[in-house]
């Protein structure tokens, strides 16, 4: 076997692979083809980096090299200059948001600095389409000790004990799920991996079923060992068709390799996993919902109990984790039930993964510890707010979530305090809110998309959450009374106390969060007509302040409609009527004269 | 591909590969590891830096040293040329220069194995933008 | 059984593990408002999706109201079913139902027999808090039943119906959030859809999204056009269940006042669909006595066994669903429609009336019936053997215009010689009854000896699937029944695998019958109603003192007169019809 003294690694998640990560990949293989240098440099397309703001994202090892937002272009020039010449392509290393110094060692980048990386520990790291990179990490060694060495109850004891909870969101003991599993009696019990990733913003699971498929078909084998179960269903949306070719060519080589099939490591153990291909539904990732979509059937929920532990797919016992929590069986194995728990706060172990976008300067994907605070999040992984604007909230938990204002800041970020703050882990997006964020619109945003994706079958969800949204807007347009707030908290109530499923269940949430702490913002679109944000369009006018216009022409000539009017060195005025409320004007003028009202 | 039939086999299979990986292992956690940076700009190669390189990797592997061997652009001493930058863990870095072969051996089996200073380091001059 | 105690509005109680808390209050007279939830009780069908929310109460400790219809009772449970969080609840979810839904009450074809207008009222709601964009959806007319999706409130009741109990699968919720609503896949018309018209959805929408088409206005210009002659049928489960529309107690049997009513409302004559049943025993009996014969004398030709063709959701079910199958039912046309056809021959030339001119209504306990007067092979140069097929609630609005009191109505007599009737021929309102009325014609015609006795327990009752085997004097027949196409469908399917052991089988569309038609009064999810019904139904027949359809003189004498003999070529080219591929 060749042995390589270099490796190129070159992102393949999807993001990076948008932009061109493919060609890049070629680049540099025909570069170093040039050299004559293939059988000493090895180029891997790996998974996601989680960096994703500044992908395409390469980087070199050993020496620990992070280059961002590499063009096919750039592959030559660092191979003519890093590989030949040793000289690192300063112009493409990531820069400190601070100093704005170009930081050669990953290792010193802040964005990497907090994180532990668990579930992710393979994604950027090995060739997700080869087995034998995986197997070169402790791949499948989980499984193997779990078949020969250990009882399915004592598998479960580990789990139990590392104080795994589940990472789709609700955050339910991932040991106790197996072992109520376990004990339900049937001829045939079924192991699901929920790949419905839906929370707008959240993309966690797909890269790691992009940079880590075997993790996931691994810690479905040994859930399969624990409860009884000889067939594994991954269901994923058809939107990911990255993470389902991986994940195909991962499943065919497990079974290539007899660790997925009949028999697996001489054990007699049988397992062996499918794909279900779900169209998108939000609603499908509640576990119900997700087992009716998968037997066919119009994906909405049903009354639990019965839970899918004991009546799930085809009324089976079945145990539905999400991709993130199976990620973190492996190394749990591996590693030991103790490591795991001391890693987290007291009732949450362990890591999350989140995804970092809205308002900061680095949007990405981070897996820290739970216990970590959000300041640590914000301002040490992801460099500040942009713009150095002022922080205004972060919404947690998607749609079902709310939103954490200032004084949360110094909380130490787990399930339990999340929801004591008044929103919740979901599935772990984050959005980053600054003071240029209406609150408002904010509530209304995520209640649109609850609304979309409501499945109809119940009144609260179906008609409450229309009528909420119609609330929202009324107030966004400037129509809305006072009597209005006390109705929208009224109904979320009812909605929260009456969905048959926890998406109806937790779509008030938003607005309650909102209403509970920018009371004042809420007020003021409903008493003075006002958006404080300046973002709700009915509301804002723009003006131009005639002691600080320069008549410099640069609002007139960008006003995509023709509102602004007035000659060069003269004051410029925008007749209401025809302004469409764009903001251009305001961003482009360089004399802070054009006002927002 | 043949099936892996038992947890012995998959160990096994696991220890063959782990070398497809190991480079990166070792990148990702450097700091335990014997560090070897070869200088190898223009006068370098010029001056055989490749072959030491190579004998590098070759002798450490050959007798069992974790080590990491990458390069690195020109250090500025091009009349010394090769040059590499040492850096045993815990200890501050040295450069030695005009490292052929017979050098790379001795700084081996005296500065690796037994940590003796050897003739031939020279002063460092320079920042590297690792550690600026 | 372990038994749980639990109190609900303060009351203790003890109940089976497994209850709901619903069924659990109903027993102590606590009865918590449901919407969606309905359940036919011993009839193997419930609808319980927990969707509509009404029944929300709570239960101490829950985090959230919980919904009465599908939570079950555990140990300690402390419910509270009208504690202010739950009555603001409910009446908040009704009003969000209200906020959605056309405010045409006055005007609405279920007015006084809707059940979510009843909640309202039930609730006292008097004022809709929410107010917002109401959904749009058009409006789909098909030969039998009007969808105004617009009123559909998403209870699954007619899903239910159309899936789970008879397999049909035409309707089923499509799209999400606020656009949800129970459609056909891709919103197309019924009528391009495999919609039996069985009428079932119909028979369990608490709204008015779903109705029969309404034909009253034309039957009323017909009546008042002097150059017509109309005359009516009544199907036999019209007369156990008519009653209802007027307060009476159901099972009520209102034979002479519906003969009354009918002559009062103008109808020149006043006939029975029950005739026509005898008539379709002659046919179908003597076909089915015809492949008997020819299958035991060993005729691999001959394809056994014979399915009833009364019910012509059943015909359309398996047109749609076993093409293949389509030459093993009887090609005996249904009553209705042999009455139709004799009716504009026979009867026609008898009172000579040109055929243009005689109109023929029939009263069906049906929607179906709606579609099969349209069928093209039962007209006639374009004139429909039957031009009108009235549903019993279409029925009582005419008596309603007519300004006639019905229950203080003297009873009254059919007309002859198309109202004449045997018992066998009532039976054929319920479950089990055309193959009963059959056994006990071609039994007589079989053996040449007369009937040991003319009621035959084993072939009644209300089990979905039933099956006997009659000693035809030492030849045993065997019978299947099957009420609900789901349970036909099971049937078929026996006989698709060539594993059906019987010579007969009956099929009707609706659970119970005919006596459970969808365009029967709505039941409200009271399946005791339809056992009433089934009693009247067989009490009639057991009031009557001819009891075999071979032994109705005027049967007799209409084969002497004009059709020979059953199976004739008149009777074929009159009385039988044939069956296309419609898959």
């Amino acid at each position: 076997m060749a042995e390589y003294n270099m490796h190129i690694l070159v992102c393949g998640g999807t993001g990076c692979k948008a932009s061109q990560s493919e060609l890049i990949k070629t680049n540099f293989i025909n570069r170093l083809n040039e050299y004559g240098l293939d059988d000493e440099i090895q180029v891997v397309m790996t998974g996601c980096f989680g960096f994703c703001e500044k992908g395409p994202i390469v980087k070199i090892l050993p020496d620990n090299t992070f280059y961002t937002h590499v063009s096919p272009e750039d592959a030559y020039e660092i191979v003519d200059e890093h590989v030949i010449k040793g000289r690192k392509v300063e112009r493409l290393l990531y820069k400190d948001p601070e100093t704005n110094e170009p930081v050669g060692d990953s290792k010193g980048m802040d964005f990497y600095k907090k994180q532990i990386r668990i579930a992710l520990r393979n994604c950027g790291f090995i060739n997700p389409e080869n087995i034998e990179e995986y197997i070169g990490r402790d791949g499948y060694a989980a499984l193997g000790a779990c078949l020969s060495e250990k009882t399915p109850d004592e598998v479960i004891k580990t789990i139990k004990d590392s104080g795994l909870r589940g990472r789709g969101g609700g955050g339910f003991p991932t040991g106790l799920k197996w072992e109520l599993t376990r004990k339900s009696v049937s001829d045939q019990k079924y192991v699901v991996c929920n790949a419905d990733e839906g929370d707008p913003g959240a993309f966690m699971d797909r890269s790691i079923l992009e940079g880590d498929p075997h993790s996931v078909l691994e810690a479905m084998a040994i859930c399969g060992y624990c409860i009884g179960a000889d067939k594994g269903l991954v269901y994923i949306r058809a939107e990911y068709p990255l993470a389902i070719e991986r994940l195909k060519t991962a499943i065919n080589q497990a079974q290539e390799y007899g660790l997925l099939g009949t028999d697996i490591l001489g054990t007699g153990f049988n397992f062996d996993v499918e794909i279900r291909y779900g169209a998108g539904a939000f609603v499908c990732g509640e576990e119900t919902a997700l087992i009716h979509s998968m037997e066919g059937l119009r994906g909405e929920p049903t009354v639990k109990p019965p839970f899918p532990a004991e009546k799930g797919y085809n009324g089976k016992p079945t145990n539905v984790n999400n991709v993130e929590t199976f990620a973190n069986i492996p190394p749990i194995i591996n590693k030991g039930a103790a490591w795991f728990a001391s890693i987290g706060t007291e009732k949450s172990k362990g890591t999350k993964v989140f995804a970092l976008a809205g308002n900061i300067n680095n949007v990405g994907l981070i897996e820290v510890p739970m216990g970590i605070t959000l300041w640590e999040i914000i301002y040490d992984i992801g460099g500040g707010i942009k713009d150095g604007r002022e922080f205004k909230a972060v919404q947690t938990g998607g749609p079902s979530g709310g939103c954490l204002t200032k004084s949360f800041l110094d909380t130490p970020i787990d399930y339990d305090n999340l929801i004591a703050a008044g929103s919740m882990m979901g599935s772990g997006g984050m959005i980053v809110l600054d003071d240029s964020n209406c609150m408002v619109a904010i509530a209304k945003f995520y209640l649109e998309f609850t609304l979309d994706e409501s499945c109809g079958k119940c009144t609260p969800c179906r008609i409450g959450n229309k009528r909420l949204f119609e609330i929202l807007e009324k107030i966004t347009n400037g129509e809305g009374t006072p009597e209005d707030l006390s109705r929208l908290r009224m109904l979320s109530n009812v909605i929260k106390d009456t969905s048959l499923c926890g998406l109806g269940q937790t779509s008030p949430n938003p607005v309650l969060s909102t209403l509970d702490n920018f009371y004042d913002e809420y007020l003021a679109h409903v008493t003075s007509a006002s958006c404080p944000a300046g973002q709700c369009k009915s509301l804002v006018h723009y003006t131009i302040d005639a002691e600080q216009c320069t008549g410099c022409t640069l609002c007139f000539r960008n006003c995509p409609v023709g509102a602004i009017s007035g000659e060069k060195r003269s004051l410029h005025y925008i007749d209401q009527s025809l302004c469409i409320k764009c903001g251009v004007c305001f961003e482009k003028c360089k004399f802070d004269a054009v006002l927002i009202a | 591909m043949n099936k892996i039939k038992s947890l012995a086999d998959l160990k096994k299979l696991q220890a063959e590969v782990q070398s497809k990986i190991k480079l990166r292992e070792k990148g990702d956690h450097p700091e335990n590891l014997v560090q070897i940076k070869v200088s190898m700009a223009t006068c370098g190669i010029a001056s055989g830096a490749k072959e030491t390189m190579n004998y590098l990797i070759e002798e450490l592997e050959h007798q069992g040293i974790d080590a990491l061997v990458t390069q690195t652009g020109c250090m500025g001493y091009c009349y010394a040329e090769p040059t590499i930058e040492l850096t045993i863990p815990g200890q501050d870095p040295v450069v030695y220069g005009f490292v052929n072969k017979a050098k790379a051996q001795e700084i081996i089996d005296k500065h690796i194995k037994l940590n003796e200073m050897l003739d031939g380091i020279i002063p460092i001059t320079y920042i590297t933008i690792d550690n600026r | 059984m372990e038994m749980i105690n639990l109190t609900i509005d303060n009351k203790p109680l003890v109940v089976e593990q497994g209850t709901t808390v619903l069924k659990a209050a109903s027993g102590i007279g606590i009865d918590i408002p449901t919407l969606c939830y309905m359940k036919l009780e011993d009839m193997n069908i419930e609808n319980k999706p927990g969707g509509c929310r009404v029944c929300v109460v709570e239960i101490k400790g829950r985090r959230n109201l919980a919904p009465a219809c599908c939570t079950e009772v555990s140990e300690g449970m402390e419910v509270n079913t009208h504690s202010i969080r739950a009555i603001n609840a409910r009446r908040t979810v009704v009003e969000l139902i209200l906020s959605d839904h056309p405010a045409d009450c006055l005007i609405c074809a279920k007015s006084g027999n809707c059940d979510l207008q009843d909640m309202a009222h039930h609730l006292g709601v008097r004022q809709i808090h929410y107010q917002g964009e109401k959904s749009m959806y058009r409006e789909d007319t098909s030969p039998a039943i009007i969808r105004e999706i617009n009123k559909c409130i998403m209870c699954r009741r007619c899903e239910t119906m159309c899936n789970d109990v008879q397999t049909v699968g035409v309707l089923s919720a499509i799209n999400r959030g606020f656009q949800a609503v129970v459609a056909p896949a891709f919103e197309m018309n019924l009528d391009h859809s495999v919609c039996t018209y069985c009428g079932q959805c119909v028979a369990v929408c608490p709204t008015g999204a779903l109705t029969e088409v309404d034909e009253t206005g034309a039957v009323i210009r017909a009546l008042s056009d002097p150059s017509k002659t109309v005359i009516v049928q009544t199907a036999p489960a019209v007369r156990a269940a008519l009653g209802e529309e007027f307060g009476m107690e159901a099972g009520t049997l209102v034979t002479g006042k519906m003969v009354a009513a009918l002559r009062s409302l103008g109808f020149n004559y006043v006939f029975d669909t029950d005739f026509a049943a005898d008539l379709t025993i002659m046919e179908e009996g003597t076909e089915l006595l015809n492949r008997l014969s020819a299958f035991m004398a060993g005729d691999k030709t001959v394809k056994l066994p014979i399915l009833t063709s009364c019910c012509p959701a059943w015909v359309k079910f398996f047109e749609h669903h076993f093409p293949e199958l389509k030459d093993i039912p009887s090609t005996a046309r249904s009553p209705q429609q042999m009455f139709g056809s004799i009716a504009k021959t026979y009867f026609a030339d008898k009172i000579k009336v040109k055929r243009e001119n005689l109109v023929v209504v029939s009263i069906m306990p049906c929607v179906a019936k709606k579609y099969e007067s349209s069928r093209p092979e039962f007209s006639v140069n374009g004139n429909p053997d039957v031009d009108f097929a009235l549903t019993t609630r279409e029925l009582a609005r005419l008596i309603n215009l007519g300004n006639i009191d019905f229950k203080s109505l003297p009873d009254e007599e059919f007309d002859q010689p198309l109202g004449e009737s045997t018992g066998a021929a009532v039976i054929f309102g319920t479950t089990g009854g055309v193959i009963e009325a059959a056994v006990r014609t071609a039994y007589e015609v079989f053996t040449g000896l007369p009937l040991p006795r003319v009621d035959f327990e084993e072939l009644r009752g209300m089990e979905g699937l039933r099956k006997a085997t009659i000693d035809f004097n030492g030849t045993p027949i065997h019978i299947g029944i099957a009420h609900g196409l789901g349970n036909a469908r099971k049937l078929l399917e026996d006989i698709q695998a060539g594993n059906s052991e019987f010579h007969a089988i009956e099929i009707m569309s609706c659970p119970g019958g005919c006596i459970g038609g969808g365009g029967q009064p709505y039941h409200h999810g009271d399946a005791e109603i339809l056992k009433k019904r089934q009693r009247a139904i067989y009490s009639e027949d057991t009031s009557k003192t001819i009891r075999k359809s071979h032994e109705n003189p005027y049967i007799s004498k209409l084969y002497e007169e004009f059709l020979c003999a059953p199976m004739s070529e008149k009777a074929h080219h009159l009385l039988h019809t044939k069956y296309f591929d419609r898959s």
